[in-house]
């Protein structure tokens, strides 16, 4: 996020796309809703009817995937208009000509044709946001997870130089992070591309300097990002793999191609906390410790990094994940991996991460967290971003063309397919939590009125869902938070692995699955058919709900 | 400047704030049960009374804000005596099982009649019963215990923005309740529990937390493991049992402060799950046996470096975690970069 997360509540306009905020980040939706309350405008863009589009001032309940145009379609009135940031754009940014003969093609009819969204809505987003000076632009995986991901998020890039709407308080760029601390393990380097502190692993610099600190020397050579793992390990160019704490048969796109990739690799080693889809095809798993059994650091989307203490001791004969990695290591004959304690390898990270050179446990402790960038111990940490200049001197505005998503809808697949996450869950491990899962026990697909009507369905139905890569079997929940013709499903459910649906298809940047388009088609089943006695098992615990 | 005197301590303020927590910076605690500084102003116990110099009528400090010159009396004994008559309304229409109340010793009515001496009841007559509602997993909800501070009301719809109860009723009648005298459930209800946060006493309680005395609970302050919004909170722990009872909010909290949703409040039993991993695997004829960490860990050093050597190291691969700590991504990317010798490190960052 280039802002903090309470500058929320000083926002005058929040342009919130492809993010349900009240679902996924809850307390993140709660500062939003608290904004509204007193007075700040809400723009939505979503294609679904989320708890925050009901609230918005105005919601565009854009085609799935169509982001691009509709981002071009504002920019183009923006500049038609004048309301563009001219002293700004000439002083703190580049390709401002080049975005103005992309743009001048998204004229307001061609953009709402694309966009499904009516001509005045698209006039009336561009002047609120573009005439608003505290304007803020909150997004998540709506935006990133297509194949056009990376030219999504350029594009809000566009918008919001284009206004001049980032370097200040309340205003900026904000991309709501997923998980507790995905920022943190970009920032550690757990990227092929960067060693900690974004430096690149080609920089000759960055190569000497790594390669002294090791006392080893490092490969100049770029790693496989994890879809290109997943091919090189089907092709039989990856023979081995270390899984810490994740579980891609679940949670990646196509779960059958990923299924086939682990059981195609010479020795797996899976390092978690439970016995996971993914733990199930390894030759060795390491019982680990989960987040109340560490010290540690945890970094937020705002950039703070906060302390994680250990309250209890882990299980049985559960150890430390770094522990497990430093006996490795050390079980391989490796110097430089006797470290006593986390607060030992946050010293390590602070003499090779720029931007956390300031902080300590110490400070961490006093300070109540602290934002990187934070380079001397002196440094108070940074609450926003690109104050009076960007790194580098002037933020590039890079066109982006609209491209139709990989997969469309047919006959034989009607329905579009979009995933994501709800409320009660997280990923995975909520499912762990026998509390948390008496609240969602089992997946709700959301369907439409008119597709209910035209299947025949009543709430509560199974139906079986099916996309061109496999089926799973779910029961619905007859809504309007749907569009007709879309559905929406959650990935939360061993029992219905969501993931066996989508595709793996790639943004070709980031290589980020299109988990937000598949097409599928539905139809309705009965739950004491035989065929699906697979199916039913699934849902056995929750017989008495059936019967 | 405002300059005012409360209890004979003198006091100045840039911009006019309530008594009640102007009182506060000259270290005065003024008696409250309905008021909370994240909230807005409810004025409904009338225990923060305070009496001001040159008014006859007693004013409640939460309501008034500072203006120049007032002097302000806090703990006269007619203020005194009318807050113990109003802790007397307040437990006559209350039930008296406070020996096995879970709220012992954490609850503020308690509190207050213990500081003014309030023994029993002394308004007998009739008393409101309701059935209590526990049909969902997160709170016992027992209207008996209510004294309609309307905490709830307010955090659930200011804070929360959902605006799951409402008033109900006038008089004795009056309750505190959700649309249509609902039990609890998710369709009207987000869950976040912070109501039971604010629940002065035990109208409002914590499923999770039944059956532990809060002294008994030893507090560690951590980060939650969930979305990447940064919320803190305290968890509380039985010590005796090595287990993680419950969740609590702690206010300094930079991000979100006390506020927390149902999956950071309500997570915590799946640490001690049964389901738990604890032993090392290793697979022998095709199945997942239990092993030595000693075996499972040199079988492993030999596996990867005979991969290494066979294949070189860049037919090695690790996936990293997103959810695991600085600490352990950093290790995880040094041993692949500097023992593995690969940059074949990613996470969950793109998927």
């Amino acid at each position: 996020m280039s802002n903090s997360v309470n500058e929320i509540l000083g926002t005058d306009l929040l342009f919130v796309i492809g993010s349900n905020t009240t679902e996924a980040h809850p307390i993140i939706g709660n500062k939003m809703k608290q904004a509204v309350l007193k007075g700040a405008k809400l723009i939505v863009v979503d294609p679904r009817q989320t708890e925050l589009a009901r609230m918005a001032d105005l919601h565009l309940p854009l085609e799935s995937g169509s982001d691009a145009a509709l981002i071009n379609g504002m920019i183009h009135i923006i500049l038609r208009e004048g309301w563009h940031a001219k002293e700004y754009i000439e002083e703190r940014t580049s390709g401002f000509e080049e975005l103005a003969e992309t743009v001048e093609r998204y004229t307001p009819d061609i953009v709402s044709e694309i966009t499904g969204i009516p001509e005045k809505d698209l006039y009336e987003a561009a002047r609120m946001y573009a005439q608003t000076a505290k304007a803020g632009i909150y997004y998540t995986l709506g935006i990133t997870e297509h194949t056009t991901g990376t030219s999504n998020v350029m594009n809000l890039a566009n918008l919001a130089l284009v206004t001049g709407h980032i370097g200040y308080e309340n205003a900026g760029i904000n991309p709501l992070r997923g998980q507790n601390n995905v920022q943190g393990a970009c920032d550690m380097g757990a990227l092929p591309n960067t060693y900690p502190g974004y430096q690149r692993v080609e920089n000759e610099r960055a190569i000497k300097f790594f390669s002294d600190f090791y006392g080893t020397a490092m490969n100049p050579k770029d790693g496989l990002r994890i879809p290109e793992m997943m091919d090189a390990a089907v092709e039989g160019k990856l023979r081995a793999m270390f899984v810490m704490g994740e579980d891609p048969v679940l949670s990646d796109p196509d779960a059958n191609h990923v299924k086939k990739a682990m059981s195609s690799l010479d020795f797996l080693a899976v390092q978690e906390i439970f016995m996971s889809e993914t733990a199930k095809f390894a030759d060795v798993v390491f019982p680990a410790s989960c987040y109340a059994e560490k010290d540690g650091t945890f970094t937020a989307s705002e950039r703070r990094v906060q302390r994680v203490r250990k309250a209890v001791n882990p299980p049985g004969e559960a150890r430390l994940d770094w522990q497990i990695i430093c006996q490795l290591a050390q079980a391989m004959g490796a110097p430089g991996f006797d470290f006593r304690d986390a607060e030992e390898i946050f010293e390590e990270i602070r003499g090779t991460t720029p931007s956390y050179r300031g902080m300590t446990y110490k400070r961490l402790e006093e300070e109540n967290g602290l934002q990187w960038p934070c380079p001397t111990e002196s440094h108070p940490g940074t609450k926003f971003l690109h104050k009076g200049v960007f790194p580098g001197g002037r933020a590039r505005m890079i066109p982006v063309e609209y491209e139709e998503p990989a997969e469309l809808i047919n006959e034989d697949y009607p329905i579009l397919l979009s995933t994501g996450r709800k409320l009660g869950h997280y990923n995975v491990t909520t499912r762990y939590s026998r509390l948390l899962d008496s609240i969602n026990p089992y997946e709700e697909a959301e369907i439409n009125p008119r597709e209910a009507e035209d299947y025949g369905l009543q709430a509560g139905d199974l139906i079986r869902v099916s996309s061109r890569r496999g089926s799973v079997v779910t029961r619905i929940d007859i809504t309007d938070r749907v569009k007709p013709g879309m559905m929406f499903m959650t990935f939360h459910y061993r029992e219905t692995p969501v993931n066996e649906l989508t595709q793996a298809a790639y943004d070709p940047i980031t290589l980020t699955g299109e988990y937000k388009i598949s097409a599928v088609r539905i139809e309705k089943v009965d739950w004491k058919d035989e065929d699906l006695a697979d199916e039913v098992h699934r849902f056995a615990r929750l017989d008495h709900l059936v019967k | 400047m405002i300059n005012i005197t409360i209890d004979g301590r003198p006091l100045s303020l840039e911009k006019p704030i309530n008594l009640l927590e102007a009182a506060k910076l000259v270290g005065i605690e003024i008696p409250h049960l309905c008021y909370n500084e994240c909230l807005s102003i409810f004025a409904g116990c009338r225990l923060c009374i305070v009496e001001i110099e040159g008014r006859n009528k007693i004013e409640t400090s939460c309501s008034v804000l500072a203006k120049d010159g007032m002097v302000v009396h806090t703990n006269t004994e007619r203020l005194r005596a009318l807050r113990r008559d109003l802790l007397d309304l307040l437990i006559s229409n209350h039930p008296t099982d406070c020996l096995t109340c879970d709220k012992v010793g954490s609850c503020d009515l308690q509190e207050l009649c213990y500081e003014y001496g309030v023994k029993t009841p002394s308004y007998i007559g009739a008393q409101t019963h309701f059935t209590i509602d526990d049909l969902n997993p997160i709170m016992i909800r027992d209207q008996d215990k209510c004294i309609k501070c309307g905490k709830c009301v307010r955090v659930c719809k200011e804070i929360q923005v959902t605006g799951t109860y409402e008033f109900s009723g006038r008089g004795f009648e009056s309750t505190v309740t959700t649309a249509f005298d609902q039990p609890i459930n998710k369709d009207i209800c987000r869950m976040c529990g912070q109501c039971i946060s604010m629940c002065p006493t035990g109208a409002l309680q914590n499923k999770q937390l039944v059956g532990y005395r809060p002294w008994e609970l030893e507090k560690v302050r951590t980060t939650c493991p969930f979305c990447g919004t940064g919320c803190n909170f305290d968890l509380n722990v039985d010590v005796k049992n090595n287990k993680v009872v419950g969740v609590t909010p702690c206010a300094d909290a930079p991000i979100n402060g006390t506020e927390m949703c149902v999956k950071g409040r309500f997570h915590t039993d799946f640490i001690s799950s049964e389901e738990r991993l604890t032993t090392p695997l290793i697979r022998k004829d095709g199945e997942l046996q239990p092993a030595s960490w000693e075996e499972a860990l040199s079988y492993t050093a030999r596996r990867m470096a005979e991969i290494k050597a066979d294949h070189g190291p860049d037919s090695i691969a690790a996936l990293s975690s997103a959810r695991c700590t600085n600490e352990d991504n950093y290790v995880l990317q040094k041993f692949m970069r500097a023992v593995i010798g690969t940059n074949s490190i990613d996470h969950c960052a793109r998927t």
